[in-house]
């Protein structure tokens, strides 16, 4: 097998729910040695429940999102409010390079494990605190979740049909937060392996998301104007809709760059009604979209997303189905390039799960194993990392220590 | 002050509009020296999108160019012409990363493709970003913002509020799945830069815009993948609340979160109804529970909801628009907006990054470059060109 891009490269994980486990799920599937540190006394939530499987899990190791997003690590449980516990950690980032957290700003300094506190014992350590709004400023003890970065961050805001209310989002704001973390600590990585030094990285997941609708703070400072909602409509292409097809709650996009490609529209749609001269050019489509999305619309509706997509995407224009969960598992693209994977967790069970966001040609980095059961690497990470005897872990066993 | 995380290489960017160039601003903001290579007069596309001050059309006044092309040097080239390919293969052989974005094929028609490219530069790292990736059916599809979000699930997949069937999938505000691209391009590149540390040798990274998305969901993803008719989710208790001059979202992940909402409530008698005692009956009695809390957030303000709430420890946030953000005092504090100083489209404010690092700090090293700024810089202070020969290669049309 390649070598790994992060061969070599050990991180010490406090993250939990979606957004911090992100970073570490992209940065272990790199090769990087991801220890998760855990407590029984507060389990990450994703162990037991989540927003979408329904009831509470009775069990810390068969939730499925959990497996999922935790893919390649391993779990070591402590008590974290025991002092032995700090030793134990600072032990571990000595023979660390990145330690990453997104608990609330202040919790870490306050169990002694804050980054001035480890980099006494590393001084070149990497340390990523990831948070709601950031971990310095008036409001860095404020506390978020995805639905909250996203509201503050500016895009709810612009997401919406033009006369409804704002959008509520959450699922991929998170994993957006952690793919930033994740690239801010291979920037730090990459810079220690050139110079040897390490450094502490203080992230706001709020900023996070703004900076991926970036183009939208220009408008307000460049114009004092703020955008706003504009459904599934663009600035200058039209026609550029959703649109329904047949079946129950089908739907498919369309989009119209050039004259070229509205020409190759009509040609396809065949009705005499797009022949008009007001819409002959891109200024006319624009003007009047709601006539050509009702005429476009009745034409999709009597053809599946699949049916459309192939028609004119053969003519030389965007055309794609919208899909929802079960037509995204039939997609032949993803099945084509393999990005499902079977993955079998001792568990939690056989999951079909999406594999990395990348190809690489020559150090292909993916999914290794499976996601661990709690504290099943207690004994690797004190006995072959830190070197402790079998009657030292027992002891730490039975007194709660390692819990 | 040091350079950078990333100072000392040098990357070559031949993208358009979002994806390609974001992954190459991010490394830019970084440190890294980025040439960025547009078409000869039309630029990128992205000159002409906007937003523009006084929305009069400027190629060096649009703000999404100006925003994902900051600190990056620009020059022109055609390069399907056989000079102009000759000096993109000079520049790629000086180079560490290549970034591109054309479709499938078109680098190979080129001879400029990663086979071409490494075998005069093995160390050469080339990030190919493309809607669909470089194999499968699709290819050769075209393909939109529109298309890519909606494509992926995103517009389906629902946490807060169930989605109204039958209503119209609502595509993500902005460019969100293009910058979702570039920044997981960044992420591989960088891996692709901390292997080659190891090896020395470069490689070629296959990045499908498509399937970034598609990972970004992975948990949805993988739950219809697995359970084609998995249990209806009810909605989040909370979640999108309207309230006097807007909306907040309110996020109820832990117990303690709801008995500091009843705090801040003053606790009504509502709250202490036995529909109402646990999460999971609070989640099965939603629709009873909803309206209740519009009816007191309703006299409510956003703002003061905000600070008021956190102050107990309420997961709450104001939907905010771009002018309350750019004011937000705490961004302020932070310094998330940067004045940047551009000598066309002057004196703006920017966003920066979310990542503040110790050591090596985002910093405007330079405003995005006007079209062919950096053409003699590159060309003849670096490739040996004369002052005629770019006189020459301009009127050629070259450059």
């Amino acid at each position: 097998m390649s070598r790994l891009p992060l061969a070599g490269v050990r991180i010490v994980d406090f993250t939990w729910a979606w957004a911090g486990p992100q970073a570490t799920l992209l940065l272990g599937m790199l090769g990087a040695e991801v220890i998760k540190i855990e407590s029984r006394a507060r389990l990450d939530h994703t162990r037991l429940r989540s927003l979408m499987t329904g009831p509470t899990l009775t069990s810390p190791d068969h939730s499925v999102i959990f497996a999922e997003i935790n893919v390649n690590k391993l779990s070591l449980t402590l008590n974290l409010t025991r002092a032995e516990s700090v030793e134990i950690i600072k032990r571990l980032v000595k023979v660390s390079d990145v330690v990453a957290e997104n608990m609330r700003p202040g919790v870490l300094e306050r169990l002694g494990l804050g980054y001035e506190a480890l980099r006494a014992v590393n001084p070149d350590i990497i340390m990523l605190s990831s948070s709601a709004v950031g971990s310095t400023g008036p409001e860095r003890t404020y506390v978020g979740y995805a639905p909250t970065f996203a509201a503050m961050s500016g895009i709810s805001h612009i997401t919406g049909p033009a006369e409804g209310p704002p959008t509520p989002l959450s699922g991929a704001i998170d994993l957006r937060v952690g793919t930033t973390s994740a690239f801010a600590i291979l920037a730090a990585l990459y810079h220690h392996a050139r110079t040897g030094q390490g450094q502490n990285i203080d992230l706001s997941s709020t900023e996070a998301v703004s900076t991926m609708i970036g183009d939208t703070f220009l408008e307000y400072t460049m114009n004092r104007r703020s955008p706003g909602r504009a459904g599934n409509r663009d600035r200058i292409m039209a026609p550029h809709n959703c649109y329904p097809c047949a079946g129950d709650d089908r739907w498919v996009t369309i989009a119209v760059a050039t004259d070229e490609e509205w020409r190759a529209l009509c040609s396809v749609i065949a009705d005499p009604r797009l022949a008009d001269d007001r819409f002959s050019d891109g200024y006319g489509r624009w003007q009047q979209q709601d006539d050509l999305d009702q005429i476009i619309g009745e034409w999709t509706a009597g053809r599946t997303p699949q049916e459309v997509t192939q028609a004119l995407q053969a003519a030389g224009v965007a055309a794609m189905p919208t899909h929802d969960g079960p037509s995204l598992a039939e997609d032949p693209q993803l099945r084509e390039r393999g990005l499902m994977e079977w993955v079998e967790h001792p568990l939690a069970g056989k999951w079909l799960m999406a594999g990395p966001p990348w190809r690489f040609s020559k150090t292909p980095a993916g999914i290794r194993q499976p996601a661990p059961l709690l504290g099943q690497h207690n004994h690797y990470v004190l006995h072959e990392l830190l070197g402790m005897s079998e009657e030292e872990i027992q002891r730490l066993v039975d007194e709660g220590v390692v819990n | 002050m040091t350079d950078g995380a990333l100072a000392g290489l040098r990357l070559l960017e031949y993208g358009q509009l979002v994806s390609a160039p974001y992954c190459a601003k991010l490394l830019a903001d970084l440190g890294a020296e980025v040439i960025k290579i547009e078409e000869p007069s039309a630029g990128d596309p992205a000159r002409h999108r906007g937003p523009f001050p006084d929305d009069i059309p400027h190629p060096e006044k649009s703000g999404l160019f100006l925003y994902v092309n900051t600190n990056k040097l620009g020059v022109t080239l055609d390069p399907s012409t056989p000079t102009g390919r000759l000096i993109f293969q000079r520049l790629a052989q000086e180079a560490d990363v290549l970034i591109e974005d054309r479709p499938p094929g078109e680098m190979e028609r080129l001879g400029l493709d990663y086979a071409t490219l490494s075998a005069l530069n093995p160390a050469l790292i080339v990030t190919s970003i493309t809607p669909f990736g470089q194999t499968g059916p699709y290819k050769d599809y075209k393909c939109h913002h529109l298309n890519l979000y909606h494509a992926s699930g995103h517009s389906s997949f629902f946490y807060v509020a169930p989605r109204k069937a039958n209503e119209p999938p609502i595509l993500g505000g902005g460019w969100v799945g293009e910058y979702d691209a570039g920044l997981m391009a960044a992420v591989a590149t960088l891996a692709a830069l901390m292997a080659r540390l190891a090896t020395g040798e470069g490689q070629h990274i296959d990045i499908s815009k498509f399937e970034t998305m598609v990972t970004l969901e992975r948990i949805a993803v993988s739950r219809f993948a697995n359970n084609p008719e998995p249990p209806p989710f009810p909605g989040m208790v909370g979640g999108l609340v309207p309230c006097q001059d807007g909306h907040v979202v309110i996020t109820l992940a832990e117990r303690h979160q709801w008995d500091a909402l009843v705090k801040l409530m003053d606790t009504p008698p509502w709250t202490q109804e036995e529909n109402f005692r646990d999460e999971i009956s609070r989640s099965r009695n939603r629709d009873q529970l909803q309206p209740l809390l519009e009816e007191w957030a309703s006299q409510q303000r956003k703002e003061d909801l905000y600070v008021r709430g956190q102050t107990l420890s309420v997961p709450i946030g104001p939907v905010r628009n771009a002018a309350d953000i750019v004011q937000w005092p705490q961004a302020r504090h932070r310094g998330f907006f940067a004045e940047i100083d551009h000598p066309v489209a002057g004196r703006l404010e920017y966003p920066t990054a979310a990542y503040q690092l110790s050591e090596t700090p985002w910093r405007a090293r330079r405003p995005a470059p006007l079209l062919g700024e950096h053409n003699e810089e590159v060309y003849c202070h670096r490739l040996g060109f004369s002052q005629e020969d770019l006189a020459r290669l301009a009127g050629a049309g070259i450059i």
